[in-house]
């Protein structure tokens, strides 16, 4: 049984009548201590997915699935109370923009002891103790003196780092990092990202990493989901959903990255751009940017498959599936 | 912290020379000289004339003669009432304490409801209460506060006869001054019925008074609160699972009234410029009748200083405005 | 204004310019009812304010002294032929109340008109020049925004004596400070943009940059500070009518109307009521108005 169960989930926004499409058909799951990386262009769905986990969708936003649980938990169901009782504690998110983020009223340490305190209590001096533990544990150096500095006094990576010792200070069991690491400095990235699989490695909790940089996720997942226009196209575990892509659309993200051009005088680029709220194409979604792209294709929407255990592809012609195409 | 308050201070010495300089001015712009103006229509005699030219130091150079009312005005000496013969000090202090009750009044009922109503109406944004609530703040807003407050007495005091219609409180009662405030001197009396009527001489006033505030803190509030709603932080908070009455009023309410206490300050000079037509109105014997009345009866000394003290009065309110927000906002008091 | 406004929009859309910028900013401002709403009455206001001479029944100042304080024609004892009733010495309150938007309305144009156009002219020199003639200049606006804003208005009357056109000049005295800060701040945001670095390249002299180049691009917030001060300057000035510091009787502005009628405020409700209502709409109008071009000019709240 999947940690993560989310079946056909949906988010609409806009009006009944003109509904804007950001998630449509998505089936995700996610095991305990697994890293799931989620990958696709800007617009494709991905943050909405993680924010309608966290219950942040706010009207005229519209949420519905055949199943979204938790833990065996029906967070659809599931009171508001209880719901809320589990963000921050079971599951804990980090985001883009950690400058932003933290509340530039208040203290590293307001921020820690007010999340300690909602979710576990405890005296003032335990829970500042466990501020300061949690600071030690994302590496940030003195903390002590850390505690008492506003987020303006915080550089960007160091701010995230505070983002993560909030999102495990009650030890979630899935964490869901938004682009944790695009904000800052290229210097920092890595540091980052290899304190966030640390965490994750130690306390043996599932990671959701939304990115839309292929080599981090080749480095860092044991699965990916590849995400198009709200739709997933592919899911696969790595490293062959890498060498052996299946949908058109994971191939041609490959071919974009800058490792895959050595050699060429121009980088590869997919023509065209994701499709708009209004412009959905009637078939396939990619139908337009695809290379390989059939008239069934334009005229009817594929369904997702398994050809085999692990994997899922949304592509009447599928590469790969014979020994490799091109 | 210190060396902010100090870095205000310095910007403000010259705004309030500035405002000296132009309270100055006044006496001198006056069409004739100020004497003449001061005698009005009767006319005078020339002896009579120069003698008063020569009693109020007219015929000095005007450098010399504006040097000397700075440090005249710093000693808190602005002359004297043509009218009364009484120092313009003396006057304002004794009808500030009316002006300061009535405008702390109109104020606290304008944080009351104006600051809460914002909050609903942003959190609850676009429903029936937001619309009505910024409906009813246009209104109050767009309000010529001297009918407004005609309205009021002829509702509340004519028709229903609830609210008396003028003065600070009812001809029987009449307790000794001792904070210059009436709902406090009131209950000091020790009579049961003074309170009350002090009291019930306030509601109308206040309500006249605190309107535009009211409907301009709303305003504000409204806006700053789906300005906060909106930052990525009011986010992260709710994804850490913070209630909703928590992340609105721990971390919401106390970025969106940064702000707000910039407007509150400003409010000081709304509820100043206000005091003229409520206290007109009202016969609220307060500083901004002193002055409608000193100009009417052209006692110029009493203009003059009246200006004077109210600017000082704005000036010193909106360090203490600047003050708090380098209180409030951790982002201003680490600005070095 | 009309050039103005599409040089601003293009300016700000780029390439990607829609057909016309005007019909944008109409397209903004039609979605918002409010303005709607204050865009009609402002509409209304303004035809009663050019055609009183026909629209109105009566002259204003004429009195009926058979007609002493007639209520309005649906009440009882009213008279069909005076349709918001008489004034306590016989005269006409609807014609009285026409010519007074005609009144408020030039108020509000020669106030907000010399407060706007000295207000740039200052605004833009302290942006151009800084230095002392920047603080300067910011410094003497810091003395008048210390003063609130009636009291200033007062002040100036003091000097100048009472009456309606004193009573402008003090009005655009207290909204001048406004509009200086507004030029400068705008002017300086766009002095240094490529454009005016490209005109001054090619040879533009500061006046020509200023008034030229610049302030057009200046003019969106400037138009709507003027429309909201527009409904501060009717307020106000009905404020000191009401004093009887501004206009003097038997003039027919409404704030004057209502103070000459005060003592009649329990036996004769319309004469009170009626110019406070005028006032009201009047200001809410422009108000609405001002808002709702706001809400249309600034490309931050834009979807």
């Amino acid at each position: 049984m999947a940690l993560l169960d989310i079946k056909n989930l949906s988010v609409h926004f806009g009006t009944e009548a003109r509904p804007i499409i950001a998630v449509e058909h998505l089936d995700l799951q996610i095991d305990a201590g697994e890293v799931v990386g989620i990958v696709g262009e800007s617009g494709s769905g991905k943050s909405v997915t993680s924010l309608a986990l966290m219950g942040l969708i706010d009207a005229p936003g519209r949420v519905s699935a055949e199943s979204f649980s938790f833990d065996g938990r029906n967070l659809l169901t599931l009171p508001k109370r209880e719901r809320r009782a589990m963000l921050g504690r079971d599951i804990a998110m980090i985001f883009q923009d950690p400058m932003t983020s933290l509340n530039p009223c208040f203290t590293v340490g307001d921020h820690l002891i007010e999340t300690l305190a909602v979710h576990e209590g405890g005296s003032r001096k335990a829970l500042r103790n466990r501020a300061l533990e949690l600071l030690t544990q994302v590496e940030i150096p003195d903390p002590a003196r850390r505690m008492a500095a506003y987020p303006h006094q915080l550089s960007g990576g160091m701010s995230q780092r505070v983002m993560i010792a909030l999102a495990i200070a009650c030890n979630p069991r899935l964490l869901i990092a938004d682009e944790p690491t695009t904000a800052l400095d290229v210097t920092v990235q890595a540091q980052v990202l290899e304190l966030l699989l640390r965490l994750q490695r130690e306390r043996g909790m599932a990671l959701m990493l939304i990115t839309h940089d292929l080599g981090v996720v080749a480095e860092t997942a044991h699965r990916v989901v590849v995400m198009y226009a709200g739709q997933v196209m592919e899911t696969g575990k790595v490293p062959s959903i890498f060498t052996q892509p299946r949908h058109p659309y994971t191939e041609a993200l490959l071919s974009a990255l800058p490792e895959n051009n050595i050699g060429r005088e121009r980088l590869q680029t997919i023509p065209g751009v994701v499709p708009g709220a209004y412009d959905r194409p009637q078939g396939c979604l990619l139908a337009p940017r695809c290379q390989y792209a059939q008239e069934s294709c334009r005229t009817t929407r594929p369904t997702l498959a398994s050809p085999d255990a692990g994997s899922q592809v949304r592509c009447f012609f599928p590469l790969h599936t014979s020994g490799p195409k091109e | 912290m210190i060396s902010f308050f100090l870095r205000r201070l310095g910007v403000l010495i010259p705004t309030f020379l500035g405002i000296t300089l132009l309270v100055f001015a006044l006496i001198h712009m006056i069409p004739g000289d100020p004497v003449e103006a001061m005698s009005g229509e009767r006319g005078m005699d020339s002896a009579r004339h120069a003698q008063l030219m020569t009693e109020f130091g007219l015929n000095r150079p005007l450098p010399v003669q504006y040097v000397d009312y700075v440090f005249k005005a710093a000693k808190g000496d602005l002359g004297r009432s043509i009218v009364t013969q009484e120092s313009v000090m003396r006057e304002f202090l004794d009808r500030f304490p009316a002006t300061f009750e009535l405008s702390l009044c109109a104020i606290t009922f304008a944080l009351t409801i104006g600051i809460p109503a914002g909050i609903i109406a942003a959190f609850k944004r676009n429903s029936v209460v937001d619309y009505g609530v910024m409906g009813v703040s246009l209104a109050g807003y767009s309000m010529p506060i001297f009918w407004w407050a005609l309205l009021l007495i002829l509702f509340f005091s004519v028709q229903l006869g609830w609210t008396p219609v003028s003065g600070r409180i009812a001809v029987e009662y009449d307790p000794e001054v001792v904070t210059g405030l009436m709902l406090i001197d009131s209950l000091l009396s020790g009579e049961p019925g003074a309170f009350r009527s002090a009291a019930s001489h306030l509601i109308l006033p206040t309500i006249a008074l605190g309107t535009i505030p009211l409907a301009t803190l709303a305003r504000m509030t409204r806006s700053a609160m789906l300005e906060v709603l909106g930052e990525d932080y009011v986010r992260a908070a709710r994804a850490r699972g913070l209630s909703p009455l928590r992340v609105l009023t721990r971390h919401a309410l106390r970025n969106a009234l940064i702000p707000v206490l910039t407007v509150i300050g400003l409010q000081v000079g709304t509820l100043l410029a206000g005091a003229i037509l409520t206290e007109t109105i009202f016969s609220w014997p307060g500083i901004g009748k002193w002055m409608v009345e000193a100009i009417h009866r052209r006692d110029y000394p009493v203009v003059q200083g009246g200006i004077l003290l109210s600017a000082t009065i704005v000036i010193a309110v909106n360090l203490i405005v600047d003050m708090l927000y380098g209180v409030v906002n951790p982002r201003i008091r680490h600005q070095r | 204004m009309n050039t103005s406004n599409s040089q601003l929009t293009v300016a700000e859309e780029g390439i990607s310019a829609p057909p016309s910028p005007l019909a944008e900013l109409w397209r903004d401002f039609r979605r918002n009812r409010g303005a709607l709403i204050g865009l009609t009455l402002v509409g209304l206001f303004i035809f009663m304010a050019l055609f009183a001479n026909w629209i109105a029944p009566y002259s204003p100042i004429e009195q009926y002294r058979d007609s002493i304080l007639a209520p309005p024609a649906w009440v009882e004892g009213g008279k069909a032929q005076f349709l918001l009733g008489t004034d306590p010495v016989g005269r006409d309150m609807l014609s009285r109340l026409i010519f007074g938007t005609r009144l408020s309305l030039l108020i509000g144009i020669i106030s907000i008109g010399l407060s706007m156009s000295i207000g740039i002219v200052l605004g833009l020199t302290a942006a151009f020049s800084g230095g002392k003639t920047d603080t300067g200049i910011m410094r003497l606006m810091d003395v008048l925004m210390a003063l609130p804003s009636l009291l200033l208005a007062v002040a100036v009357i003091a000097v100048l004596g009472p009456g309606l056109m004193n009573a402008m000049y003090a009005i655009a005295i207290v909204q001048l400070p406004a509009f200086v800060r507004l030029t400068r701040a705008s002017a300086i945001a766009e002095r240094s943009r490529d454009y005016v670095t490209a005109s001054r390249i090619a040879g533009a002299g500061v006046l020509r940059l200023m008034f030229i180049v610049v302030l057009p691009n200046c003019l969106a917030p400037l138009i709507v500070q003027g429309t909201l001060g527009f409904s501060t300057a009717i307020l106000d000035a009905a404020a000191l009518g009401f004093l009887g510091l501004g206009a003097q009787p038997p003039t027919p502005e409404w704030g004057s109307m209502l103070a000459s009628a005060l003592e009649f405020i329990q036996s004769a409700w319309w004469v009170v009521s009626l110019p406070g209502i005028a006032i009201l709409l009047a200001v809410l109008a422009f108000n609405l108005m001002g808002d709702g071009l706001r809400d249309a000019l600034d490309p931050k709240l834009k979807r």
